[in-house]
């Protein structure tokens, strides 16, 4: 009676090696080649400093001060030896490692950093600021592709991340105001991007919408209600309506005195402690728990989890609405944290970007945490570079994010797999 | 437990699928459900197992009237259910999937999957089952995943085990292991309602027959019964089961693969190395269990698969490199395996979908202009020659029974003169009544001496049609063999096992139908 088991081994021997794909390899030497000539040749001639503390600090580290040439030769030597090694692994018939995409990911973004720096007109960046900053301006982020894990785990595309968001920046506003309560503005945030989801599942989930259609307009309708309720009422009486308390910086003694990681885990406002609780949250709760089973079931084949007495669209719209909690949490960080008042689209297409996050990070609320964390790093690095005065044009730094975003999507994991029904509304029978 | 079905009846709008149906299986028992596909079986038990309301009628458990408002109410009553799609998920490990819904926890929600572990353990070791709790179901070979969603009743204590269409995907060597696991469910006291349509397996297993048509009981039969006239109860009138084919007159070998190999885009070799010759004149069937390379072959004569590479001669021309429409055109007919996404386009009408070969050909077609006309009066000779049961030439194809459908598909291929016919599944999900005038159909091409070929993952339209038959497993040849091979020895290649060694071993197994062909 095995003998169906035992018949599985044989099917590796038919495995070939996977159809060669140069697509990588190629890619890497471009890129090498690009740092070769750009980092390495057309390095500026002079010393980068890169300042790892505040003066003020408790615990101060001294900079770490690199000549651009020797940084541009070195990187664009060990990116060659990369692009070289991916050749031969496709060559043999092996996928390209990971780890080796990771290491000339890495080499790349520090040759570039010390090309950059260094040719600006102040050879001197605060790096300890360039990540705490990363991490601040990828908290609304992280909060976008987690609600985005919450709906598309359980098979409901969200493209209203970014109406959400916005409705959430929108409600802590108005709500704030006029409570003069930061907390009572966090609270309706969270109502708020319940609200925008509450529209998204019931034409989704119960009237069986297309989704993708719902989600953009929701968008355009978020956009437009609260950017005609902020010309009307808002600039009318700002005091009264747009004038929200910000959400005090909690630092936690002794361990944000701790340099580089201290400022950026230790020193932030209540949403950004939220933000870690709900990474880790919705991880355990996503593959450790009944309700996240559950939530997995529903999203890759529902009519299974149907047959077992799982109730598909009770749980997608549960699902659905604390996504809305999440996202709209994520809302407030804009006008409770970041900025003390709403402008109109002030969340500018952040939350497409999250979306983004979502699908590099692999529909796994840890990957869309570190994806949210690049997207995050890269915007920042294009303010402080503009800052600095850098040979590039202002123009070309500002598509920074946005390059990322579609090299990180469409290039690096063109394997990655969504839910299997997501999209697919649940019809009985 | 004694089930009890009184008076179901089930309508979908104007369109009744179960007509007071009367059902009573007994503690114990296998019961089997005989009938052609769109009889009703799958919506009656789809009705039993609380996935459907049923329009009218009662079920009585133990004599007690129960209602079911969802499968979990029927799972709570002692029924469970191994669907003819398996309901796992996929990415799942087993254990994930039979703890789904029925979930172990520890403080806080955490699962606790040991607990099902353990079960499953259990279980498999009771019927001998060998499935590890821990595999993905993707990874795991479909008799195994079938035992998983066995071992998911059981794990819900079910007391009545519905099996739909279980065979459908198996080898015939896993279709006995099933049926030894049946017998001795059975002898666990459990009750088992057995859905076919294949008679010998019915025939084999069954302790009582309930025949099905047309959504209403036509009545009982013994399992003793035979072929024919089962045959009979279910198509409602005589059928001859044989197709009592002249032999092939094979000429010249003109379509000739040699040495073709397709490989996935994950790295697999889904064809491996494969050559063979069709002859003018003759009928070769690739036999094999459903997902060993026989889409991919078809594909890649058609060719519609990247990464081919080998050679693929019709009449010394290569095909291989050539585009789909070309090699259309040089005299390639092909039924595809699934004909509402690949053969028809449903929502065009039946004269439409009659000339999507030819559309812009004479005498269909003059520049740019189609010639309405003469496509009806086309559509018009062929639903008469295929005796296409439709409401007019207009009608949308979409709406057409299967079997009509699959007339459509291989009116529209057999209309021109060919100099190969493929045909894949030409018989999947169609009656009985139809099944015997394509096959017709398929003998009458030969004869006009076309090299035919026929990729089925029945055994029984193998042994019917083929003058040879190649058997396919994971993509390579296991051997061409004359066509009045023994089920047993194909069984045996298709489980992998070559053409000679298969015909050295004699498997002590009982064939209940050896001599009945």
């Amino acid at each position: 009676m095995s003998t169906a088991v035992s018949t599985a081994p044989e099917q590796s021997t038919t495995r070939a090696g996977a159809v060669r794909s140069w697509k990588t390899p190629i890619t890497l030497a471009v890129l090498a080649v690009f740092a070769l000539l750009v980092f390495a040749i057309g390095a500026p001639g002079n010393e980068v400093t890169f300042r790892l503390s505040d003066p003020g600090d408790a615990i101060v580290l001294p900079p770490i001060v690199v000549f651009a040439p020797v940084m541009g030769w070195i990187g664009a030597v060990i990116m060659l030896a990369a692009a070289a090694l991916a050749f031969v692994q496709v060559r043999a018939g092996r996928p390209v490692p990971g780890w080796l995409i990771a290491v000339f990911a890495v080499v790349f973004v520090a040759a570039f950093l010390s090309w950059i720096v260094g040719s600006a007109r102040t050879p001197n960046v605060a790096l300890y600021g360039l990540l705490a900053g990363s991490v601040t301006l990828a908290v609304p982020l992280i909060f976008g592709s987690l609600s985005g894990v919450l709906c598309e785990r359980s098979g409901v595309i969200n493209i209203a991340i970014e109406g959400q968001l916005l409705f959430g920046a929108f409600s802590a506003a108005v709500a704030g105001s006029l409570s003069g309560s930061a907390f009572v503005g966090l609270l309706a945030a969270a109502v708020g991007g319940v609200l925008v989801s509450l529209v998204l599942a019931v034409f989704s989930i119960k009237y069986l919408v297309n989704q993708v259609i719902v989600g953009v307009v929701l968008n355009v309708l978020v956009s437009g209600l609260t950017g005609f309720l902020f010309s009307t009422v808002l600039s009318a009486d700002a005091e009264t309506w747009n004038s929200p308390p910000r959400l005090p910086v909690i630092s936690i003694p002794f361990l944000s005195d701790i340099p580089i990681i201290g400022p950026i885990l230790f020193e932030q406002a209540i949403v950004g402690y939220l933000m870690y609780v709900a990474v880790a949250v919705i991880y355990i709760g996503l593959f450790h728990t009944k309700w996240g089973l559950r939530t997995r079931a529903v999203g890759e084949h529902p009519k299974a989890a149907d047959t077992l007495g799982v109730k598909v669209n009770r749980m997608r719209f549960m699902n659905v609405s604390l996504a809305g909690v999440v996202a709209g949490l994520g809302g407030a960080f804009f006008t409770l944290v970041s900025v003390s008042s709403f402008g109109r689209d002030m969340t500018a297409g952040q939350g497409y970007i999250a979306l983004a996050a979502l699908i590099f990070g692999r529909w796994n609320p840890i990957g869309a945490f570190f994806a949210a964390l690049l997207f995050g790093f890269a915007t920042n690095l294009q303010y402080v570079l503009s800052f600095l005065g850098t040979p590039v044009p202002n123009q070309f730094l500002a598509m920074l994010p946005y390059i990322v975003t579609i090299f990180a999507v469409a290039g690096l994991v063109g394997r990655s797999r969504a839910p299997a029904a997501n999209g697919v509304p649940y019809i009985k029978g | 437990m004694k089930l009890e079905l009184k008076g179901i009846t089930k309508k979908f709008g104007s369109f009744v699928a179960n007509d007071h149906i009367d059902l009573v299986v007994e503690p114990g028992q296998v019961h089997s459900l005989l009938g052609e596909n769109g009889a009703g079986k799958s919506t009656l038990m789809n009705v039993l197992y609380g996935l459907y309301e049923p329009t009218e009628g009662q079920i009585l458990i133990d004599g007690k009237p129960v209602e079911f408002n969802g499968p979990g109410d029927a799972m709570a009553a002692g029924i469970g259910m191994v669907h003819q799609h398996f309901m796992l998920v996929p990415v799942f490990t087993v254990a994930e999937n039979i703890a789904l819904g029925n979930e172990a926890t520890k403080a806080g929600g955490i699962l606790n999957l040991d607990e099902t572990r353990t079960k499953i353990r259990q279980i498999s070791e009771q019927y001998g089952f060998q499935v590890d709790p821990d595999a993905v179901v993707e990874d795991l070979p479909v008799g195994v995943q079938q035992r998983a969603e066995i071992i998911k009743a059981l794990v819900r204590d079910a007391e009545v085990l519905i099996l739909d269409e279980p065979t459908a995907v198996l080898t015939p060597k896993e279709t006995d292991e099933l049926l030894a696991i049946i017998a001795q469910l059975k002898s666990d006291g459990k009750s088992i309602v057995f859905i076919s349509h294949k008679l010998r397996e019915v025939k084999a297993v069954s302790d009582l027959i309930t025949v099905i048509r047309r959504g209403k009981v036509v009545g009982d039969a013994d399992p003793n019964a035979s072929t024919t006239d089962l045959a009979s109860m279910m198509v409602g009138r005589s059928v001859s089961l044989s197709l009592n084919k002249a032999p092939a007159q094979p000429g010249e070998a003109t379509f000739v693969i040699d040495g073709l190999t397709v490989t996935a885009p994950t790295g697999q070799r889904v064809v491996d190395n494969l050559s063979l010759q069709i002859a003018q004149g003759e009928i070769l069937a690739i036999a094999g269990v459903q997902g060993n390379g026989q889409t991919e072959l078809t594909e890649a004569i058609l060719g519609l698969q990247e990464h081919v590479s080998g050679s693929i001669r019709l009449e010394g021309k290569e095909l291989v490199g050539r585009g789909t429409k070309e090699i259309i055109n040089s005299g390639v007919g092909f039924v595809p395996e699934d004909r509402s996404v690949e053969g028809l386009v449903g929502a065009f009408s039946v004269a439409e979908n009659m000339i999507l070969n030819r559309y812009d050909q004479a005498p269909f077609a003059k520049g740019l202009a189609m010639k309405p006309a003469r496509v009806a009066e086309n559509a018009a000779e062929r639903i008469a020659e295929f005796d296409v049961r439709t409401q007019s030439a207009t009608a949308a194809a979409g709406t057409l029974s299967g079997g009509n459908q699959q007339k459509v598909v291989m009116a529209r291929e057999l209309s021109r003169p060919l100099k190969l016919f493929i045909a894949s599944q030409p018989t999947r999900g169609v009656d009985v009544g139809s099944i015997e005038f394509l096959h017709k159909r398929i003998v009458s091409e030969r004869d006009r001496g076309t090299p035919v070929m026929i990729v089925s993952t029945e055994l029984d339209e193998v042994l019917e049609l083929a003058d040879r038959i190649a058997v396919l497993y994971q993509g390579r040849l296991m051997g061409i063999v004359p066509g009045n091979t023994s089920r047993d020895r194909l069984g045996l290649m298709m489980a992998g096992m070559g053409a000679d060694e298969a015909q050295g071993t004699d498997p002590a197994r009982t064939d209940p139908e050896s001599g009945d062909k």
